[in-house]
């Protein structure tokens, strides 16, 4: 099996790559699993003003209520570990609030263990600590949720791989072209470097921008730490057609 | 645009969302047993032709009556204990989401888009997949487009529903392959 000191040879070689968007490649070989699971044809562009992908599903109160976004509160107990509030804006890239749209999480727990069948590394589950949870943004375009800081856990890419701690953030925009799925990770993580999944982003502005800011306005006394982690989402809408394309 | 702000990048939806991003009915967009609805299923496959049991696949459509508005009502929670419920089978959300299962193979029923829009878009995440992938499921029958009219005949099929029996769509997606076999994949720029 590689070792470490290969994937970071590897992951030197591509260091420094700017890709528009600063997306990663899809096709990223330090990240083994990427290798069957690229396309190898070119993407076809679609201009059509008409595409239903300018439009987006809706979520409204009766899929998500305020509690959804606490995962601190969805046992009899408290869960273990840091308490965090994580919170941000999602907007588009021209700066416009994107409104009562989907915000989900998941994550590990502060052991770096995920509730998940697949996932057996001898670290302790939490029984208060399940660590999905949901949220819809504001007229603003903010969201929040209250958790608590995931752990750093190992897999199996390579020997003695590590992931840096993170937490998945799903967002959808004003247009289903706008998806997200992405990984929110923690300052100053000593195991930014040897990951080739935060490495896959391989312009150094472009993971800055997958990394939360410790924002010490948002930490409660007594309570909580706070963490900012705003969203900017790609891709056009059909405000974007009308406005930019005419 | 007034800005023009970096995006934030994507990354793979990794192999752990089964409890995060799956809920009760996503797969129901129309309601089970509906005499109108149609089941279309496949399998994601990779560059090697194995399935892949850990990918999730997010649909969206216009409504049989041509409507883009959506409507919300996909999850459903319970206010009493925080479970999700899923759809209550009047409100046409136009949202589904599948998970594979084991096998690589997913099932989605749904009813035929509209005819202006005779396709479902199709958001594609794997782990492995380090930045999502959109697709089109196109119904049988629909009128060439100008993305459909676009493609060779062999990339066009990787687009179409093939009729399976009564009211049964097979489409299956191919993330890497040849011209003939790997799915046609979009950009919206």
């Amino acid at each position: 099996m590689t070792s470490q000191q290969e994937i970071d040879e590897e992951i030197l070689e591509y260091a420094g790559v700017r890709v528009p968007g600063g997306h990663p490649s899809r096709d990223y070989p330090p990240y083994r699993s990427s290798g069957l699971r690229h396309p190898r044809q070119a993407l076809t562009v679609v201009t059509d003003p008409e595409a239903v992908e300018l439009y987006t599903p809706v979520f409204g109160a009766g899929d998500v209520t305020a509690l959804d976004a606490d995962l601190t509160r969805q046992h009899s107990g408290e869960p273990l570990g840091e308490r965090i509030t994580v919170t941000g804006r999602v907007t588009d890239r021209a700066g416009r609030p994107v409104r009562g749209q989907l915000v989900e999480i998941w994550q590990a727990n502060a052991a770096g263990r995920y509730v998940h069948r697949q996932e057996q590394h001898p670290a302790p589950l939490d029984p208060n600590f399940t660590g999905a949870g949901r949220a819809l943004t504001d007229a603003e375009g903010n969201y929040s949720f209250t958790t608590i800081k995931p752990g750093p856990y190992p897999w199996g890419n390579h020997v003695n791989a590590w992931r840096p701690a993170h937490i998945h953030f799903s967002v959808f925009g004003t247009a289903f072209t706008q998806r997200l799925v992405t990984q929110m990770y923690f300052p100053g993580d000593p195991l930014f470097a040897f990951d080739p999944i935060f490495q896959s982003v391989t312009d150094p502005a472009a993971q800055q921008r997958l990394i939360a800011a410790y924002d010490h306005g948002l930490s409660v006394s007594n309570f909580s730490l706070g963490f900012r982690f705003d969203i900017v989402l790609d891709g056009p809408s059909a405000t974007y057609f009308e406005e930019d394309h005419q | 645009m007034s800005q023009n702000l970096e995006p934030t990048p994507s990354q793979t939806v990794g192999p752990f969302f089964g409890y995060g991003l799956p809920f009760p009915g996503g797969s129901d967009v129309a309601p089970a047993g509906h005499p109108d609805a149609v089941s279309v299923h496949g399998f994601v496959y990779d560059g090697e032709g194995n399935p892949i049991p850990d990918a999730i696949l997010d649909f969206w459509q216009a409504a049989p009556d041509g409507s883009r508005a959506g409507s919300p009502g996909s999850l459903r929670v319970d206010t009493s204990n925080g479970r999700l419920l899923g759809r209550d089978g009047v409100r046409f959300t136009g949202f589904g989401r599948v998970g594979t299962d084991g096998d690589g193979h997913w099932a989605l029923r749904t009813f035929a888009p509209a005819p202006d829009a005779p396709y479902l878009a199709v958001c594609v995440f794997a782990r492995g997949l380090l930045h999502h992938l959109f697709t089109r499921i196109y119904f049988p029958g629909a009128p060439e487009d100008a993305l459909l009219a676009g493609l060779s005949p062999e990339r066009r099929a990787t687009l179409l529903a093939r009729p399976e029996s009564d009211r049964v769509l097979r489409f299956d997606v191919r993330l890497q392959g040849g011209e003939a076999e790997e799915t046609v994949f979009l950009d919206f720029g």
